[in-house]
């Protein structure tokens, strides 16, 4: 896996050609796909009441952003008044920067790090490393992507894309007396025994957050593995990073959203932990001294302008449209080349990195719909996908505000063009009628290479005669035999 | 849904309501009406022609006077889901034309009858033509759905057993509702076994321009969906969506299997209408 070619020095094309011809890759993808989506139907088992939950869902969600700025500086005073400090990054570099701050002013050498998608979001870990502190994974999935070099193919399962014995072969290289075993129970105590010795020496734990609680101050971060609380509660300070839309309202706002994320994610009625981070240590309790919350935005303001697209913004990072998205589950997420890959990668990307950097993610989709089916809070995936497509090929008009970056980015002429004679052909029925004419008697000349299409299956042959000339005949038959009837009744 | 979430019951859920996206609520249908408008669709028009005379042959002969305008064209789909959206639009505007007498119409395919129930409401939203549009959303009906839920159409089988695998299109499993009424149509001829394939809920790979667009993910897409169907050595395969037997046929041909799929109207027309022996051909 190694020697593969780093993935931004491939187009989307490649990375599509190259993932598409791994059949490992693929039956990996399949199986485990399957087992999460087996997961989530068996612990959903009442529809009307999961219709209901994910209705509820949404609209705590579409509340909670629709007073996003009043929520963002509740939250920030709660915080504070708990002894949580806030820091505001604009973008990633910001982000890092505030990070790298904060652990050079307490001399930080080490950061032990739970599962943060927004640090992956920021490359947090390369920017550290370049500044001398080395920050080491606890997430198991994570921990195995940090020792072979590579980036989450999922955003719940990092690490989905591995097989055992790839782990396997990677522990025996890398750590102190592992050798090479397919036992996955031996494997884990391996990487736990080693991580263990982290989380003793480490200065800073940096983590994630799932859910901010406006009313109360309160972080919430689910995990099974338990490296969160101890990201959390042993080194002596504690940054949370996390996108400024994760805050809600309410605490009794979190229940339901709860419920729906480990459902919809692993089929967990609840994760093992469940943290809900409110202040730093008080007295001799235990816990960090100092917390730390940095806020990203990192182009989220962007979709948030705009009322159909600030759905995106809903999003609790399940990765359930991950795991139905027929098109994800045969690519993989290291083909998207961005940090969230698959449905709600296509449609949040494009936000975060303009739509140039983005522009076939939108476009990479057969609108199946199996996304937004699963939805826990209802994201409406195909009609943005579509928006993003139709900013995609068209120019701004003079005086209006962009909605996203990179308007037009996937605009052509000749595509234009073509586009406005269907429109024409399709929207004058006499011409549509010599369309149809020639093209079913000119049917014998269809070509047999209809580029793409061809590759996988035999071309289709307009029929001899219209559905319209069939109709037409029909009913000429029709009135004979009517006018034959009255004539022989005579 | 349990007590506990009673407390956190919206009290304000934003401005903007969601556009409805999928499982639509369950519609309301009318009663059995005299006439109906026939959109054929425009893959059906040119490539698979006798589907479209087969639905016209059923609805009437259910009693249905049909209409079937000349000028329909296409409803639009393509240049829509290519994010060409004032092209879709002069090509919509033109369909709703087209059939603007307060007939339901009837739509062979759920893809297009999901654009035209779903799609134009949200397409021409605050342009002068959204009241216009949504009430003839309202009067669209997928071909399966229609037979079910307002004819109550209950076909009399009169072919050999034969089993069947069913091919639902993504449009009328999830923005009409509607991948039932083909299970039960099928499900109502009694000399036919409907037998299930593996993912079944899963897209065909066709997804409009898609197909061209990314050929070697919708041809992966399609090809393990033959794999899916072939699998369970169905007799036949029906499906309510042209656009998915076009994608789902040419793949079968292309791997040399003798198998291919026929447009549910044709196969209920077949199955209903064939003579016994001994009945004179009258």
């Amino acid at each position: 896996m190694s020697e593969q070619i780093p993935l931004h020095d491939l187009g989307f094309d490649q990375r599509v050609e190259r993932d598409l011809n791994n059949p490992a890759l693929r039956t990996n993808f399949r199986e485990a796909m399957d087992f999460l989506m087996d997961k989530r139907s068996s612990s959903f088992t009442d529809d009307v009441k999961l219709q209901e939950l994910r209705t509820l869902g949404a609209s705590i969600r579409k509340r909670a952003l629709s007073k996003l700025p009043d929520l963002l500086e509740q939250l920030e005073a709660k915080l504070k008044e708990n002894g949580i400090r806030v820091h505001w990054a604009e973008s990633s570099e910001e982000a890092n920067q505030t990070v790298l701050d904060i652990a050079q002013h307490h001399g930080a050498k080490t950061m032990i790090k739970g599962k943060s998608m927004v640090s992956e979001e920021t490359e947090l870990n390369e920017f550290l490393e370049k500044k001398g502190i080395h920050p080491v994974e606890a997430d198991m999935g994570e921990y195995i992507l940090q020792l072979a070099e590579e980036k989450p193919s999922h955003i719940v399962m990092p690490a989905i894309h591995k097989s055992k014995e790839a782990i396997a072969e990677l522990f025996e290289q890398n750590l102190d007396d592992c050798e090479y075993t397919e036992n996955v129970d031996a494997l884990i105590q391996a990487a736990r025994k080693e991580l263990r010795k982290q989380f003793h020496s480490a200065d800073i734990g940096l983590t994630g957050v799932n859910f901010m609680v406006a009313e109360t101050g309160s972080l919430v971060l689910v995990e099974n593995e338990g490296n969160g609380r101890l990201a959390t509660t042993v080194p002596k300070v504690h940054i949370a990073m996390t996108g400024i839309e994760k805050v809600i309202e309410h605490l009794d706002d979190l229940p339901p959203l709860l419920t729906l994320l480990t459902n919809s994610a692993t089929g967990q009625p609840i994760t093992t932990y469940v943290n809900m981070i409110s202040s730093p240590r008080k007295g001799d309790e235990g816990g960090p001294e100092e917390v730390h919350l940095v806020l990203l935005d990192n182009g989220r303001t962007i979709p948030f302008a705009d009322e159909e697209m600030r759905q995106t913004l809903q999003c609790i990072r399940c990765a359930a449209c991950m795991n139905h998205c027929p098109v994800y589950t045969r690519l993989g997420g290291h083909a998207y080349g961005t940090t969230y890959p698959g449905p709600i990668g296509s449609i949040l990307s494009p936000h975060l990195l303009g739509l140039e950097a983005t522009k076939d993610l939108p476009s990479a989709s057969s609108l199946c719909g199996a996304c937004s089916e699963v939805c826990p809070v209802k994201i409406p995936i195909p009609d943005l996908l579509r928006r993003l497509r139709h900013e995609g090929v068209r120019k701004l008009k003079k005086d209006e505000d962009p909605v996203i970056r990179g308007h037009g980015a996937k605009y052509t002429h000749t595509e234009k063009a073509a586009w406005g004679s269907w429109s024409k052909l399709y929207s004058s029925p006499a011409l549509y009628r010599t369309f149809a004419l020639s093209a079913t008697l000119l049917r014998g000349l269809t070509p047999s290479k209809m580029k793409g299409w061809t590759d996988y299956r035999t071309s289709p042959k307009p029929a001899s005669k219209s559905l319209h000339s069939l109709v037409k005949n029909y009913r000429k038959e029709q009135e004979q035999s009517r006018n034959k009837e009255a004539g022989g009744s005579q | 849904m349990s007590d506990l979430f009673v407390n956190a019951m919206p009290d304000q859920t934003g401005s903007d309501e969601p556009r409805k996206c999928l499982a639509p609520e369950p519609r309301a249908y009318p009663e059995k009406p005299e006439k109906v408008y026939l959109y054929g669709t425009c893959l059906v028009d040119l490539l698979q022609p006798e589907a479209g005379l087969d639905a016209l042959k059923l609805l009437e002969q259910e009693g249905i006077d049909v209409v079937f305008p000349d000028k329909q064209t296409c409803c639009g789909q393509p240049a829509y889901t290519s994010g060409y959206d004032d092209e879709a639009r002069a090509v919509a505007r033109m369909q709703m034309e087209v059939m603007a007498e307060n007939y339901p119409v009837v739509v062979l395919s759920g893809s297009c009858g999901g654009m035209m129930h779903h799609h134009y409401p949200s397409m021409f939203k605050g342009l002068p033509e959204e009241n216009h549009a949504k009430k003839f959303a309202d009067r669209v009906f997928e071909f399966t759905e229609f037979l079910v839920h307002v004819l109550n159409y209950q076909p009399e089988d009169k072919g050999e057993p034969q089993t069947v695998a069913v091919h639902t299109s993504c449009s009328a499993r999830r923005e009409m509702n509607v991948h039932k009424t083909g299970w039960q149509l099928i499900d109502s001829l009694k000399n036919v076994a409907r037998k299930v394939h593996d993912h079944e809920f899963e897209c065909c790979g066709f997804g409009g321009s898609f197909c061209v667009r990314y050929p070697d993910i919708s041809g992966a897409m399609v090809n393990d969906k033959v794999k899916a169907i072939t699998d369970i050595e169905p007799d036949r395969l029906i499906s309510a969506d042209y656009a998915c037997l076009m994608n789902i046929n040419g793949a079968l041909d292309f791997q040399g299997h003798e198998l291919k799929g026929t447009h549910i109207a044709s196969y209920l027309w077949e199955r209903t209408s064939m003579q016994s022996e001994g009945e004179s051909n009258v």
